[in-house]
């Protein structure tokens, strides 16, 4: 009866049991949940109260899709990943060769690119507020060359501003995975080209790059994944999305749809399209990073 | 040829996939069945015997210093003489604003019986969740909350003719500026005359002008939708004589008083003179800006930092102070229906804004109780205290939120177009104010 049940070994799943749990409870059932909810006319009631949902088809997804600030949202967050992430992937796979060929002060360096990683975004960004804002040190230094309006408040370069404000913070984690990877480049390999004469771009052309190749898989979906759920810094660094919505983010409006406002319907409807959409993007990194 | 190797053995047969997908769904729907039940305190379901019913209660305030301090206060007095209905004081869960934290705590059932922090903008929406009682059902419920606080009371009806909120507290928003910066522009600090558009954007513009400070005023000029509450809102009531943003289920603000404040402020944003960026700190504290629109509350930051004045919001033809009609920014108290204690829980509110704690509200906060003619019922705090006499004068002429379902998503829509059009100027107001106001007319009539 129990190999019916749960196979021939019911000790392996009693050990993965725990993260099915974890996975099924803050995983799947909301994201299940979410699904429901944007086919039907929902609001948040109190426990035992008991609120009529009507079904309502495609009615909240049209909602989304034709609202202005949405299409705006996943305008931004385009712009968003087409700057984080081929910077997310070139800079760390550059700097952990870099700190990987070092041979002194590498505890330091390390910390040094990790350490905006474990610090809070809150604390980071009063950092940048300070740096970037109009009579910031930034603007200072930049004198007559400085943007007007200045960097956060300036459309065209709001979500920039804030692309690079993640790209730096999240960089140590990222040269974390590579600096692992590089570990099992077998040396002999750049030893054997240096012998051959190969220079230090060549090496990392020809044997670093394809070395770590499952490494940049796995940030090139991780920083997309990522990257699509801003939500804290269009939020803290640019005040809920400004200006006129140019930095804010699908995660940011559903929040504000969800939550401030109260309409879960229409921010499920936009969740579902956020996973189906980094859905596409991961298959694509997919399909690109194995043909290459 | 013979292999040296026994053959490999079938792979030993693991978990089919049905058999994980089944334990999955009965661990899913085990343990959000365990977490919905054992987090949740659910809506008593007999709200009629709830409400005759007296016990121990929860109280939330505020967590600012002042209100926590004026919560402690009320509530061992109340314990002293009931100690078979005592009260815990609870400060409001940090978040990013308390509507979000109330409005989190009805969904997951985690209510106080009482709070004293709502705000006027979410309770329609509170009522639809279930989560709020019904004030008028109590004996004499309706008639306290009127006597207390005369027609005002009106402004905060819920659409079936009820009351689920009692006004509590207000604070009236006015202009602060620093006299010194204004002496230095050439002005009058004791008698500006920035009472219209006009004169008051020549008065900034002469701040700026002469360098007193890097601008005139600095409301925030971000999009969060409570931000036109202290920038455009005021300027409307006091140029319509109290007409809220919504009126009879249709915007009002694209008339032509309404077009006429939107103006205004897109001629300050337009001349310089306020920053179309967020202060990183106290802008008047540290003299960046000469003018601050705030409520009483304000005082307290000011006092002994800087010598300022106080003068209502400017209307277009510069109406006397005492037909000024200005924001309310009130702040009320409700009882939830996960209460188990209502009768208690409306006991605790009726002794909470009594005329004695309302005397305690002003001494350690500074915040003006909502009763009528407060300057009458508290004489000598304002003998000790004249700097609170022009928001107390105020206090009687205030209009607060429309009390709508879906009230905030209306504010964001009207501060996204605010901010497109009136603090960056990539719209003109004539254009954009229309368009927003239709946005929100089919918003309306589709929630009607």
């Amino acid at each position: 009866m129990i190999t019916r049940l749960f196979g021939r070994q019911p000790f392996g799943l009693a050990i993965a049991a725990p993260y099915i749990v974890f996975l099924a409870v803050v995983m799947a059932y909301p994201l299940a949940y979410a699904v429901w909810i944007s086919f039907y006319d929902y609001v948040f009631a109190a426990p035992g109260v008991s609120l009529d949902h009507e079904f309502v088809g495609l009615a909240n997804y049209r909602a989304a899709l034709t609202d202005p600030r949405v299409q705006q949202s996943f305008v931004n967050i385009v712009v968003f990943l087409a700057i984080n992430v081929p910077l997310t992937v070139s800079l760390s796979m550059v700097l952990a060769s870099a700190l990987n060929a070092i041979t002194r002060w590498t505890a330091a360096f390390r910390v040094a690119f990790y350490v905006p990683y474990v610090t809070a975004s809150v604390s980071l960004i009063g950092v940048w507020m300070l740096l970037f804002s109009e009579d910031g040190i930034v603007n200072s230094i930049l004198g007559p060359l400085a943007p007007s309006p200045s960097w956060l408040v300036n459309d065209a370069l709001a979500m920039p501003s804030i692309a690079l404000f993640v790209t730096w913070k999240q960089l140590g984690f990222y040269i974390l995975l590579y600096l692992a990877a590089l570990q099992a480049v077998p040396r002999e390999l750049y030893e054997s080209a240096s012998t051959d004469g190969a220079g230090a771009l060549q090496r990392f052309w020809h044997i670093t790059v394809p070395g770590v190749r499952s490494t940049t898989l796995i940030v090139l979906i991780l920083s997309i994944i990522v990257g699509a759920n801003l939500f804290t810094e269009p939020y803290l660094l640019t005040n809920g999305g400004g200006p006129d919505g140019a930095s804010s983010s699908p995660v940011l409006l559903i929040y504000q749809k969800g939550i401030q406002q109260g309409n879960p319907d229409v921010a499920s409807a936009i969740g579902v399209l956020l996973v189906i959409g980094v859905g596409l993007l991961s298959l694509i990194s997919t399909r690109l990073t194995k043909e290459s | 040829m013979t292999s040296l190797h026994a053959p490999p053995e079938a792979p030993p047969a693991g978990p089919t996939r049905r058999a994980v997908a089944r334990g999955a769904l009965a661990a899913a729907g085990l343990a959000a069945a365990s977490l919905t039940s054992a987090c949740s305190r659910p809506v008593v379901a007999d709200q009629a015997a709830a409400r005759q019913s007296r016990g121990p209660i929860t109280v939330w305030t505020s967590n600012n210093e002042q209100e926590l301090a004026w919560g402690k206060t009320v509530t061992d007095a109340w314990n002293v003489d009931h100690p078979d209905e005592k009260v815990t004081l609870q400060e409001v869960p940090a978040g990013a604003s308390t509507e979000e934290a109330i409005t989190a705590a009805i969904v997951a059932g985690t209510t106080p019986d009482l709070l004293f922090a709502v705000s006027p903008a979410a309770t329609s929406d509170w009522v639809r969740q279930g989560g709020l009682v019904d004030l008028s059902s109590f004996d004499g419920g309706s008639e306290y909350i009127e006597d207390r606080v005369g027609e005002v009371a009106r402004g905060y009806v819920h659409e079936d003719g009820r009351y689920y909120q009692m006004p509590w507290k207000s604070n009236p928003v006015m202009i602060m500026y620093n006299r010194k910066l204004f002496k230095a522009a050439g002005l009058d600090p004791d008698d500006p005359g920035m009472t219209s558009y006009e004169t008051f954007l020549d008065g900034a513009q002469r701040i700026v002008d002469a360098g007193a400070s890097r601008s005139a005023i600095w409301p925030a000029p971000t999009a969060e939708y409570f931000q036109s509450w202290f920038d455009y809102y005021p300027l409307l009531l006091a140029q319509t004589h109290g007409t809220r943003l919504i009126e009879d289920g249709s915007a009002t603000f694209a008339g032509p008083e309404g077009m006429a404040v939107g103006e205004f402020w897109a001629q300050i944003y337009e001349r310089g003179l306020a920053p179309q960026e967020t202060s990183t700190d106290n802008a008047m504290a540290v003299g960046t800006t000469a003018m601050q629109i705030a409520g009483p509350w304000a005082i307290a930051s000011y006092d002994g930092t800087i010598d300022y004045g106080i003068m209502p919001v400017p209307t277009q033809e510069g109406v006397p102070p005492e037909q000024i009609t200005t924001f309310a920014d009130a702040k009320n108290a409700s009882i939830f229906t996960s209460s188990r204690n209502q009768r208690t829980a409306w006991d605790v509110l009726r002794f909470a804004t009594d005329v004695d704690q309302d005397r305690t509200l002003l001494d350690l906060t500074g915040q003006l109780p909502m009763r009528t003619h407060l300057l009458e019922v508290h004489p000598q705090f304002f003998e000790e205290n004249p700097v609170y006499r022009a928001f107390a004068e105020q206090s009687d002429r205030v209009a607060d939120v429309p009390n709508i379902s879906g009230a905030i998503e209306i504010w964001q829509r009207f501060r996204d177009a605010y901010v497109a059009s009136v603090i960056l100027g990539k719209r003109g107001v004539s254009e954009e104010f229309p368009s927003v106001a239709r946005d929100i007319d089919t918003l309306l009539g589709a929630r009607s």
